[in-house]
């Protein structure tokens, strides 16, 4: 469903992204990990064009990148996603963070953007806290509110950028569950994560991305167990 | 001691009760005060355009209002009072605080530009992207996700900039407009008291200042408390 081919990306004079090409098919659950700097959240950014690829092409449901930058709010409504930092507006509601692009986007009646709200809540585990403002969660809470944001978009494939990096320790899991069930009944996802334990889990394919490319990448089973390349063991060797 | 009080109420009464010349300072301070409030409506009006401007990504506007600032900023609020009542609004047959809550309206736009742009600017970027990321354009963003969080940024520095506006319409008696402080000028022409004219201008300018920033501060005490 997304196609990504020989895409590059400058920021300036800095090359950041090589080429990079791959396909990521429909409910395939894609982990990409990588060191920092590798370029990973940039890859992910490039997606839902909140960067602008410098060359290459990237085809989503069959709609080329020319098409997509004419109707780019449109692409975006169909590509979910989750940042490190959350990101909720933090002058609202946990109900009206969740209604407002469907609302104001697709047109939904306040009752039945409620409704899904109200659902996505029971979801990701937080049915009594609509009425709360963001500052007033914890950073788990939090997250599991903006999936729940990004979800009622009712979006193709969900983007997840570090998900649970800023978090405390105790509450990555709550996060990561999330995550899983939303896996299990058939999202397409591509998560950038230092959670080994996850990508090993619940990915069906890892991605590990070094200087700008995807250096190797295979299931869990060949990435973790049996890695190819130097740099992926060397990765690999400090990680696990 | 009795000679004291005697030159005090001497005082008082040549600057303030004779020929009611306390009518004077209140015709005054009603002058500077509606000067201020025209002056701060027309440079929010000018301000919130030329920020959007800078903000915008139409280059030949962002350089346009780049060089508006500059001027403003760079220039002393006298000399474009005097050069806009003569070269430009002189010649017609406007009144004169019409003409001086142009110039001041002018003159505080470049700072309220500032003051909103930085306001907006101090919104987390992660707000926009998160904003763009669900679907929302950039205009859409801005008017949903931005500005209202902008607006507690920019209101208690723009009710500041009223508040530092209101001292300086005190040089609106160079276009010989009677505001307060040139009530006091005129006092003293009369008593030939050096001192007491602008002490009770001082007083005066003094108490409302403290009045304002008495509402300021409960203003952004209200905003915090909503955060
Ligand atoms: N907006 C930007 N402007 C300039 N350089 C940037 C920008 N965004 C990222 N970079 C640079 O691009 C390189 C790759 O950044 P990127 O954020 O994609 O890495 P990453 O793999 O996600 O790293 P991390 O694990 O630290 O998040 C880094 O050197 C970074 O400094
Ligand atoms: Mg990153």
């Amino acid at each position: 469903m997304i196609e990504v081919v020989d895409l590059h990306k400058y920021f300036g004079k800095l090359q950041v992204l090589k080429g990079v090409n791959t396909n990521i098919k429909k409910q395939e659950v894609v982990c990409v990990i990588g060191a920092s700097g590798s370029g990973k959240s940039t890859f992910l950014r490039c997606l839902n064009l909140l960067e602008e690829p410098t060359s290459g092409e990237i085809i989503i449901d069959g709609i080329p990148l020319v098409e997509q930058r004419k109707d780019i709010n449109r692409l975006r409504q169909k590509v979910g996603m989750v940042f490190q930092q959350f990101n909720l507006f933090p002058h609202m509601t946990v109900m009206e963070n969740i209604t407002l692009a469907p609302m104001k986007l697709k047109g939904m009646s306040k009752t039945e953007a409620y409704e899904t709200a109200r659902d996505l809540l029971n979801k990701v585990g937080l049915p009594d806290k609509d009425n709360e403002y963001p500052n007033r969660l914890s950073g788990g809470q939090k997250q599991r509110v903006a999936i729940a944001r990004a979800l009622a978009m009712d979006p193709e494939v969900m983007l997840f950028d570090e998900p649970t990096s800023a978090l405390d320790p105790e509450m990555v899991g709550e996060v990561l569950n999330v995550m899983k069930q939303l896996a299990n009944e058939g999202m397409t996802m591509v998560v950038v994560t230092h959670e080994m334990g996850f990508a090993k889990e619940v990915g069906d394919r890892i991605m590990f991305m070094d200087e700008g490319i995807i250096y190797e990448e295979g299931t869990p089973q060949e990435l973790f167990n049996n890695p190819r390349r130097e740099r992926t063991k060397e990765f690999l060797g400090k990680v696990l | 001691m009795d000679s004291v009080i005697k030159s005090l109420s001497d005082a008082i009464y040549y600057n303030l009760i004779r020929e009611q010349r306390y009518m004077q300072f209140i015709q005054g301070l009603g002058i500077s005060l509606q000067l201020t409030l025209y002056a701060a409506i027309l440079g929010t009006v000018i301000g919130l355009f030329l920020a959007l401007a800078k903000l915008g990504r139409i280059k030949w506007l962002e350089g346009l209002a780049t060089l508006y600032v500059d001027v403003i900023r760079g220039t002393p609020a006298v000399v474009q009072l005097v050069l806009i009542y003569y070269a430009i609004l002189g010649s017609s047959n406007l009144p004169k605080i019409v003409v001086a809550s142009v110039a001041f309206g002018i003159n505080s736009g470049a700072y309220v530009c500032e003051l909103i742009r930085a306001g907006i600017l101090a919104v987390d970027r992660g707000q926009m992207e998160a904003a763009r990321s669900l679907g929302f354009s950039y205009s859409h963003s801005m008017i949903y996700i931005i500005i209202p969080q902008a607006i507690k940024n920019i209101l208690p520095a723009l009710a500041n900039e009223f508040i530092v506006l209101l001292k300086e319409t005190a040089i609106a008696g160079y276009i010989a407009l009677d505001d307060l402080t040139r009530a006091g000028n005129i006092v003293r022409g009369r008593t030939f008291d050096a001192y007491t004219p602008f002490i009770v201008v001082a007083l005066i300018y003094l108490y409302i200042t403290t009045m304002l920033t008495w509402l300021l501060n409960k203003l952004e005490g209200r905003l915090r408390e909503s955060d």
